[in-house]
């Protein structure tokens, strides 16, 4: 095992202590400083491009990416500087030139990193007139919506897909100033070369890439954040349920939920249109004769518990069993175990994901 | 595979032909089929030497053994060249094409008097007199396609005698010579060595970066097909010394010619035994594997390189981690251009002593240019470290094309190095020097500008040129060198506004600041040295809606003199918007409001009248 090497690194004048091969940008966090940034997401590798990071170091040059490099010890970092904050004015402007700039009816108004900064920076569109992309907008799938004018080329979105995902539905493609994220030979999305598992919505910093189903419906401070577990598989991923007026509109997942941290799959993040069906079943049914009957749970567990006990009596504990499903969470997944066990006083336990 | 075979089998059934010696009548013929002498006609010209030959029946193959094709010798200006040497006596033709072959074999080969009116002329001579060729000197002399050609001038005793020391002692050795980088940074070879030799790893790569994309550079072309062993050599070197066993070669596809020449070197030297298991029975073993590129200006930056070779698309990443540290599948690596690898044998073979006396203070060694623009004799030129430009263009460039013209600026570094005014015209080419005046080496482009040139259009060239280059990563690169091009264009069409000189320097300095990779970072560097030296032209576009060199299109304003108009009327039969009113027996006259500026009557008008 190599040493542990510390390193004490000066922020702004705030010492913090590093332990790991930190980068600027996260010992910057640990400082309790915050560096803008747009193409950073803490589930990906860093990635040094959209250049806001940069930051001042003492005894070097020029300004390096906070994002990127690593902290040495006795560094002495300057987060912002008049220099700092005129390329930061200037790259924020750069991509506002090409950038449609029309927030009062964006999807992601409120929620954009993008508008945030031209907030902080007090900077709008109007220094580099010229050419702006008029792109159509994509809705070649039922679950992404893709404005290509307003992606600032983070890259996200193919990092996370290739990184995280690896599903590789995506890349850079083109060069120069017409480089954009695009699938293969610029297809449409479909189920060839996509899993639609929103992963890529959800790391955008603006409003390019938006989940379809949720748009027009509601702007995230309109909504309600309901943190719940993912009912579709024992994995136990924790997403919010986005809530307006009582009705779910879409479903995200935060960085800081321990088992996926924002990670989601098609399901969990699109499958949720069962919550509003008129076709859920929503009490216990009974069956009487060729038909069902709404029941209530009370009926419904004492019928249960009579024909188990009733079984019980004429055969044995070990003729019932517990047979659980997938879907359901870990615990819930424990405590049918238990259940047997500790009821039927046997081990006749069993799970679909095993088969 | 099939296309290996045929590689090897070209390699193994080729006639054991002699580098630059003659036969038993002491005749050998040179052409050069470099990719300039291709363009020229060469290969025509050497067929029909051998056909020539063959007709007159000089004794047996006569023309397979006498006729030698060599890569290119540098002056491209006057392709093709082909050498005479008879009994050791050298005469070399210009300008030579199929028809005037028959002559030269009736006169000078059968009757031994050389076509004088054929021959090079004194300016043949001063384009070499003062150029000091250590990796060009075999390039226009052995055949690239014969590895005994190679042995015979001394090939791979360099990479014998490196193999020999240990790999400390090798890495010593071109530390000392003071060998710096000829890629563009001027990083020392051996430093970089001694870096990766450092980090630990069982697997370790050497990378030869062939991928040269600056616009009219082709150093790195004519040195492989020229001498392409020479560059094997330098890698086998290179891989021994920081214990690499496979070396890739990233050649840009546009260079066919190239690109088989090394795969026939390679396929040579692996049936002798200097590639593959156990080289010089050392225990060393080395491969070399050719990748080639799609087409992408960014794959010459090293980490866009490596990111291209593990088949991702070919984008740099940040530095650190450095190559030498973290390169090509995570493994330490060294990447070396053409040129500084093709030094090295005659470093290890000479010593670092030998090679470091030539060159300057910092800067060792000679460096290749491609020479090209308004200037006499264009071509490929190799020249000590330290030399003054002005040697350069008007020694071994003859000076400028037109007589009536002058030197305005020279650019050197490609689209990413600065504008040098004429007033500089003395100082040394050296890393430093170039570096202070807001240019760089880079690789070794060297364009010559006359007083014809608009800065500011040159300036958009070369912008337009990064902008379509640039692989989209990071906003100053991709979106700046945007705004600043259709900055320069608006100039350039008088619609700049005064503000804007202002707004380039502010935008260019950023975007060298925050650049992520070497492309951005020296983007803005033809437009802000052209600002530093010829702010005055950008100014009289900007104000005065003048283009002083008459370049840009949109600035002109034609007028007909009606002092020497002889009221022909060419101008207005050719002019396609009407603007010019002309009736038999009276001067023409253009109406400034129709016209197109296209230039048709400029061109058409027979008495230079419309200014």
């Amino acid at each position: 095992m190599p040493e542990k090497k510390i390193k004490k690194v000066k922020i702004d004048g705030t010492e913090v202590v590093c332990e790991r091969d930190e980068t600027i940008l996260e010992a910057a966090k640990k400082a309790g400083v915050e560096i803008p940034t747009l193409c950073h997401d803490d589930r990906l590798e860093p990635y040094g491009g959209c250049r806001l990071c940069i930051v001042q170091v003492k005894g070097v040059g020029r300004p390096l990416p906070a994002c990127t490099t690593p902290v040495t010890n006795n560094m002495e970092v300057c987060t912002e500087n008049e220099a700092i904050t005129r390329i930061r004015k200037n790259l924020i402007s750069l991509l506002l030139s090409n950038h449609p700039n029309d927030c009062m009816r964006c999807e992601k108004t409120g929620d954009c990193a993008l508008q945030d900064l031209a907030y902080k920076y007090e900077v709008d569109s109007s220094r580099f007139k010229g050419e702006q992309w008029d792109l159509p907008i994509r809705e070649d799938n039922p679950f992404i919506t893709y404005e290509p004018n307003k992606c600032i080329l983070c890259g996200r979105c193919v990092r996370i897909c290739n990184e995280v995902v690896m599903a590789g539905t995506i890349d850079l493609v083109g060069r120069g100033f017409n480089s954009m994220p695009d699938t293969a030979f610029r297809k449409p999305r479909s189920l060839d070369n996509c899993e639609f598992c929103g992963q890529c919505v959800s790391t955008c910093p603006t409003g390019a890439l938006t989940d379809r189903k949720g748009r027009g419906k509601g702007r995230s401070y309109d909504m309600t954040k309901v943190r719940t577990t993912c009912s579709y598989c024992g994995t136990g991923c924790n997403f919010d349920l986005n809530v307006k007026k009582g009705k779910v509109i879409k479903v995200t997942s935060a960085y800081d939920t321990p088992v996926n941290h924002g990670n989601l799959c098609i399901k969990g993040r699109y499958g949720y249109d069962f919550i509003h069906s008129a076709d859920r079943i929503k009490t216990p049914l009974i069956r009487r004769g060729d038909s069902f009957y709404e029941a209530t749970w009370d009926e419904a567990i004492d019928l249960i518990a009579d024909k188990f006990t009733g079984l019980i009596k004429k055969y044995g504990n070990k003729s019932v069993g517990a047979f659980s499903s997938s879907r359901c969470t870990n615990e819930e997944n424990f405590l049918i175990a238990k259940f047997a066990r500790t009821v039927f006083k046997n081990n006749n336990v069993d799970n679909c994901a095993r088969v | 595979m099939a296309e290996k075979k045929k590689i090897k089998a070209k390699a193994k059934t080729k006639p054991s032909s002699k580098a630059g010696g003659a036969d038993e009548k002491g005749l050998t013929i040179r052409v050069c089929l470099g990719t300039g002498g291709l363009a020229a006609g060469s290969q025509e010209v050497i067929d029909t030497f051998r056909s020539e030959l063959h007709a007159r029946g000089l004794g047996a193959d006569v023309e397979k053994k006498c006729v030698n094709k060599t890569g290119c010798r540098g002056f491209c200006a006057k392709d093709v060249l082909v050498d005479v040497i008879i009994d050791g006596n050298l005469s070399t033709y210009q300008f030579v094409n199929p028809e005037k072959v028959g002559r030269i074999v009736e006169d000078h080969i059968i009757n031994g008097k050389p076509v004088e009116e054929w021959l090079v002329g004194p300016e043949y001579h001063t384009f070499h007199d003062k150029q000091t060729k250590i990796l060009l000197k075999q390039c226009g002399q052995i055949d690239p396609e014969d590895i005994n050609a190679y042995i015979e001038i001394g090939g791979y005793e360099g990479a014998k005698k490196a193999i020999s020391l240990t790999e400390f002692e090798v890495i010593e050795e071109v530390k000392k010579s003071g060998l710096r980088g000829r890629g563009g940074a001027g990083f020392l070879t051996g430093l970089k060595w001694e870096f990766c030799s450092m980090s630990r790893s069982e697997t370790k790569y050497i990378i030869c970066n062939a991928d040269e994309g600056d616009p009219g550079a082709f150093m790195d072309r004519s040195v492989i097909e020229g001498n392409p062993h020479s560059v094997i050599e330098g890698m086998i070197i290179g891989g021994y010394a920081i214990g690499a066993g496979i070396g890739y070669i990233y050649i840009r596809a546009e260079y066919p010619l190239a690109i088989e020449r090394l795969k026939i070197a390679i396929a040579e030297a692996t049936d002798k035994g200097f590639l593959g298991k156990n080289i010089f029975k050392s225990g060393f073993d080395f491969d070399i594997r050719i990748k080639e590129g799609a087409g992408a200006f960014i794959c010459g930056e090293e980490t866009a390189l490596i990111a291209s070779i593990e088949g991702k698309r070919g984008m740099p990443r940040s530095k650190p981690p450095f190559p030498v540290n973290k390169g090509l599948r995570g493994k330490p690596t060294v990447i070396n251009n053409v040129e500084t690898l093709a030094n090295l044998p005659t470093i290890i073979t000479k010593g670092a002593k030998w090679f470091s006396s030539i060159g300057s203070e910092q800067s060792k060694g000679t460096k290749v240019f491609a020479l090209t623009g308004n200037i006499r004799n264009t071509g490929l030129i190799e020249v000590p470290m330290g030399i003054s430009l002005k040697e350069i263009i008007y020694d071994i460039g003859g000076g400028m094309e037109k007589k009536n013209r002058e030197l305005k600026a020279v650019q050197t570094g490609g689209p990413s190095g600065g504008c040098i005014p004429a007033s500089h015209i003395d100082m040394p080419v050296d890393y430093e020097s170039l570096m202070r005046i807001g240019s760089m080496m880079g690789s070794g482009g060297m364009v010559v500008m006359d007083n014809a040139t608009c800065m500011v259009d040159m300036a958009k060239f070369f912008i337009s040129f990064t902008q379509n280059e640039s692989c989209g990563k990071c906003v100053p690169c991709r979106i700046g060198t945007k705004r600043m091009l259709e900055i320069l264009t608006r100039i350039t069409e008088g619609n700049g506004k005064e503000e804007d000189i202002d707004l380039l320097i502010e935008l260019g300095t950023d975007i060298k600041l925050s650049s992520l990779c070497g492309l951005g970072q020296s983007a803005p560097n033809p437009i802000l040295s052209t600002i530093n030296f010829f702010r005055e032209e950008y100014e009289s576009h900007i104000k005065k809606g003048i283009c002083p060199a008459g370049v840009c299109k949109a600035l002109r304003q034609y007028v007909v003199d009606t002092t020497s108009c002889k009221m022909c009327g060419k101008c207005a039969r050719v002019c396609p918007s009407g603007a010019i009113i002309w009736l038999p027996k009276q001067k023409a006259f253009i109406y400034k409001s129709k016209c197109i500026k296209c230039g048709a009557c400029f061109d058409a008008c027979p008495f230079k009248s419309i200014t």
